[in-house]
């Protein structure tokens, strides 16, 4: 494997630098997962992906939306308000499915050495926060006019409050910490102990709402799926998986860009 | 200007660290301490900054500022750099020049005599330990006291740097200072006195 | 003086820069109140009940914790010591330190406490009790916290030693606070009266902490 040829002569242009990775990307082709260890060519290759991927998401979200809002049915208890469910559902999921993409990446950190594995991995973090922030927010919308308050501590939204909770400080720790590579060691350590727990998490947040389980409790996942809910539903869960990777590839290269500045401010200070 | 330590006694947790010490420094004197490591090079220059409480004696300064105590006038330049690594070096300085105060060369002129003047906008995080030290004789330069008191000023300093730093002891001198300086090496200037701690008295 | 904006402006800006910062304080208040109802169960009544009581320890904790950098940031790299040496009276340097750490750290939390008090299921006028009661009192906790933080550099100890010593200290402001909170919501008795005293409480300790951390630094350093 490659290590991140970041480091450019001191006394070259890095644009020119930049231009030659680009034209050698284009010469190879070579497109399988360890020609992507390197950064240029990851650079590349993703600017063309993100010119596909762009338009692709936001057709399926045109898609989805209008499925969701002109085509699915009205639920026969919750009325109209059902339909926050296609924003809530889908993010509940990419949330989950962010932390198990994020041990993956962990896990080509610590264990296969890749060099962008802590790239995805960071990159990752911000995003999935995102989606369960979206997740809580849709269920507190969504539960406003059923319970009367903006939250209550059913199981499932607890599960995903300390889910946002454990990206949150996975964000933290990475802040914390001045040096890309310890950073993502100690990051990828969390993200696969949060891998590990969050299981156990769910499972005793499950056990603890039975303890506490008052008269009237609303499943916040509804009524059983309705197959005229199914397709609109699947199709959100395809637009929000579009729209996750657009912008975790967007934000990989975000972080390729400033470990770059960080090199070249090391060069700087030893030049000087 | 005349800075006079009579009778000094230091003691530091159960140790005596030296005791009877009587000097004084006049201005455009350059005093090097020396003296074994433990002998109280530095606990003598901190107790002179205001930072150390003496056991005994008394530090007395003549011909100079009534208002101001010693420790007002005097520039501390210890071991550790007092550096922010997440503010740039031009940050760091201008900081400093404000918080210490009373004039001084403006920072971009003070960064230029120490030939750091090119990494102004770095984040002082990124620099080496020797350009570390060039920022604080930096801070020297842009926040003026007539007294310095500099702890091993030499140390990670490369032989260019040292004779930069040489020059900017030897204007401050000419130019109405006085210098205690603690080293274990040359320090370049002639005419320097020398004080030697550790020694039986 | 412009010493101390300059040092006013460094310490806020060093918090914004370094990572985490603010945001990290607003977190722990976020884990403190979601821990809560797991361990006494999600009845909304019994939180709704005692919710300003839980965002007040939530915020204490908090600010607290944030404290022990304060000062000892500024010792283990030296600018304690050219502090020190200023012109500006060490009583107002560290005032001015403590002023940024609460409009950097504190503040955020008062910001937060309404969002908060939503998991709990407060009512708009509690939320407006206790955010107002927060914003008065956390400079107390702060200024207080300062007198801990003095004495954790000046006796090179960190770890659990400084809450201890400090939140004993931190009680009357957490009382009252609680107090005047509850009042609003519940009266019988009226909100006035603790809220003066907890006002009187801080404009006490923006007076006795910066003293007593100043003397505490100025016995301790070597």
């Amino acid at each position: 494997m490659s290590r991140e040829p970041t480091a450019l002569g001191a006394s070259e242009d890095p644009r020119s630098v930049a231009l030659r990775a680009v034209s050698s990307t284009v010469k190879t082709g070579a497109m399988g997962l360890i020609g992507l260890a390197n950064p240029s060519r990851f650079l590349a290759f993703s600017h063309r992906l993100l010119q596909v991927l762009v338009p692709v998401t936001l057709a399926a979200f045109a898609a989805g939306l209008y499925l969701a809002f002109f085509v699915a049915p009205d639920d026969y208890q919750q009325g109209a308000t059902v339909r926050i469910m296609f924003i809530h559902v889908p993010a509940a999921w990419l949330g989950m499915m962010c932390w198990a993409l994020m041990s993956i990446a962990a896990l080509g950190t610590l264990v296969w050495r890749h060099p962008l594995a802590d790239v995805a991995l960071k990159a990752a973090a911000p995003i999935g926060a995102a989606f369960t922030f979206i997740c809580l927010f849709a269920g507190s919308m969504w539960g406003r006019p059923m319970w009367g308050t903006y939250w209550v501590w059913d199981a499932r939204l607890t599960s995903v409050l300390i889910m946002f909770l454990m990206y949150l400080g996975l964000i933290a720790l990475w802040r914390a910490v001045d040096d890309p590579s310890r950073a993502g060691r100690a990051a990828a350590i969390l993200a696969l102990v949060g891998a590990v727990n969050l299981p156990i998490i769910k499972f005793s947040v499950d056990w603890w709402n039975t303890l506490h389980q008052p008269a009237s409790v609303i499943r916040l996942g509804g009524p059983t799926i309705h197959p005229a809910i199914l397709l609109p539903l699947l199709v959100m869960v395809v637009a929000f998986t579009l729209l996750f990777i657009t912008l975790h590839v967007s934000a990989m290269r975000n972080e390729i860009l400033r470990r770059r500045v960080r090199t070249l401010r090391l060069m700087q200070a030893e030049a000087a | 200007m005349r800075l006079s330590a009579h009778d000094l006694v230091c003691v530091r947790g159960d140790r005596l660290v030296f005791a009877d010490l009587d000097f004084h420094v006049d201005t455009g004197e350059l005093l090097a301490i020396r003296g074994p490591n433990g002998a109280g090079k530095t606990s003598l220059l901190r107790s002179i900054a205001g930072l150390v409480q003496l056991a005994a004696g008394r530090i007395e300064l003549a011909d100079a500022d009534p208002e101001l105590t010693v420790a007002e006038q005097a520039h501390y330049l210890g071991h550790r750099d007092a550096l922010k690594p997440s503010l740039s070096v031009a940050e760091n300085l201008a900081f400093w020049a404000r918080y210490l105060g009373s004039g001084g060369t403006q920072p971009a002129e003070a960064l230029e005599a120490v030939g750091l003047a090119s990494l102004a906008a770095l984040p002082a995080g990124y620099l080496s330990a020797g350009q570390r030290r060039r920022l604080s004789v930096a801070r020297l330069l842009a926040a003026y006291r007539p007294i310095w008191l500099l702890d091993e000023p030499t140390s990670t300093l490369d032989a260019a740097a040292q004779a930069r730093l040489a020059d900017i002891m030897r204007r401050h001198l000419a130019g109405g200072g006085l210098i205690l300086a603690a080293t274990h090496g040359q320090l370049g200037l002639d005419g320097t006195r020398e004080l030697i701690l550790g020694e039986a008295p | 003086m412009d010493a101390l904006a300059a040092l006013l402006v460094r310490d806020m800006r060093l918090a914004v820069r370094v990572g985490g910062g603010a945001l990290v304080g607003v977190l722990f208040f976020l884990i403190v109140v979601t821990i809560v109802p797991l361990g006494v169960g999600p009845d909304l009544a019994l939180l709704a009940r005692i919710g300003p009581a839980i965002l007040w320890i939530g915020a204490l904790l908090a600010s607290l914790l944030a404290l022990d950098r304060l000062l000892a940031a500024d010792h283990d790299d030296g600018s304690l010591d050219l502090i020190l040496t200023g012109r500006a009276p060490l009583e107002l340097a560290v005032a001015v330190k403590a002023l940024a750490h609460w409009v950097t750290t504190s503040l955020p939390l008062v910001i937060a406490a309404p969002a908060l008090g939503l998991f709990l299921n407060l009512e708009p006028g509690a939320i407006g009790a206790v955010a107002l009661t927060l914003l008065v009192g956390t400079p107390a906790l702060t200024f207080i916290g300062l007198i801990g933080a003095a004495l954790a550099v000046a006796l090179r100890r960190g770890g659990l030693l400084l809450p201890v010593l400090v939140l004993p200290l931190t009680i009357p402001i957490l009382i009252f606070g609680v107090a005047a909170s509850n009042a609003a919501i519940v009266g019988p008795v009226p909100f006035g009266p603790p809220f003066a005293i907890l006002g009187a409480l801080t404009l006490l300790s923006l007076v006795v902490g910066p003293y007593a951390a100043a003397a505490a630094l100025r016995h301790g350093l070597e």
